[in-house]
């Protein structure tokens, strides 16, 4: 397995036309460069741009045929970041398992003591 | 924008779980994904306050991680920043914002651990997953750069 930078990768997704640009691959399969640049109100060598931040995080392949350029997504380095954030996902929930069951014994602790001490002054009066 | 969110439900008042997160001897309770033993507690919660915690898990792997407060309003939220210990070299800190809300049966917690991309630096392999892609399109559709 290719070993892909996962700061590169979550730093070419923080961009908005990148991550539409993505979406549609996703949905498209593939796209021609002058296809993907079609909706964005941004010029070819911008959108050039992108694609270039996009090829050097491996998330996507370029492949020429005369003059038309084919774009496709490569997921494998969004399969790896998400496996990423999985992981946190997971450790975080385990963990807010542990502190739910911990918090209820002593919230319950805490009531028995009140109704103890209710209990106390109601036979003090 | 690499975050993960949990919001969880819990039957206690926000008070009595803001103490458990906030204090040696409740992280040292509840601290760690599994049943493996809390080896290290230490946590002043003010701002600019440290908070450090080493646990076993049980497959016998040890893990720390540190921080220090950025905001401590009792019982309502806190923030700190977060790291593993041993990744000082890998990139800068992450950070966690907790939020308690009180509801009827007790205390709705908003967990955030964010800036994730900041520690993004060890990748994880071999882990099982399964096609996701469609899911990964859409967290980053939505969270808003």
């Amino acid at each position: 397995m290719v070993n892909y930078s996962l700061d590169r990768t979550f730093a070419a997704l923080t961009d908005p036309t990148r991550r539409a640009i993505l979406a549609r691959l996703e949905a498209e399969e593939q796209a021609s460069v002058s296809d993907l640049a079609q909706p964005f109100a941004i010029k070819l060598p911008a959108v050039m741009k992108h694609l270039d931040v996009l090829d050097e995080a491996g998330l996507i392949s370029r492949s020429k045929a005369g003059r038309t350029v084919t774009v496709r997504l490569n997921p494998e380095p969004m399969r790896e970041a998400m496996a990423w954030l999985q992981r946190y996902e997971r450790f975080w929930s385990k963990g807010l398992e542990r502190l739910t069951a911990h918090a209820e014994a002593q919230e319950r602790a805490a009531r028995a003591a009140e109704a103890k001490a209710a209990k106390a002054r109601g036979e003090g009066q | 924008m690499t975050s993960v969110t949990l919001v969880r439900r819990i039957a206690a008042r926000p008070a009595i779980v803001f103490d458990a997160m906030t204090t040696a001897e409740g992280i040292a309770a509840w601290w760690g994904p599994d049943e493996g033993p809390v080896l290290l507690a230490e946590s002043d919660p003010r701002v600019g306050g440290r908070f450090r915690v080493r646990f076993r898990m049980l497959d016998d792997s040890e893990h720390e991680s540190s921080g220090e407060y950025l905001q401590v309003e009792k019982p309502e939220r806190f923030a700190m920043t977060w790291r593993w210990t041993g990744d000082e070299d890998e990139g800068g800190h992450s950070r966690i914002d907790v939020e308690l809300r009180a509801i009827e049966e007790g205390t709705e917690i908003t967990f955030v651990h964010s800036r994730l991309a900041s520690e993004a630096t060890r990748v994880s392999h071999g882990e099982g997953w399964t096609g996701a892609l469609d899911k990964l399109v859409r967290h980053f559709e939505t969270a808003a750069a």
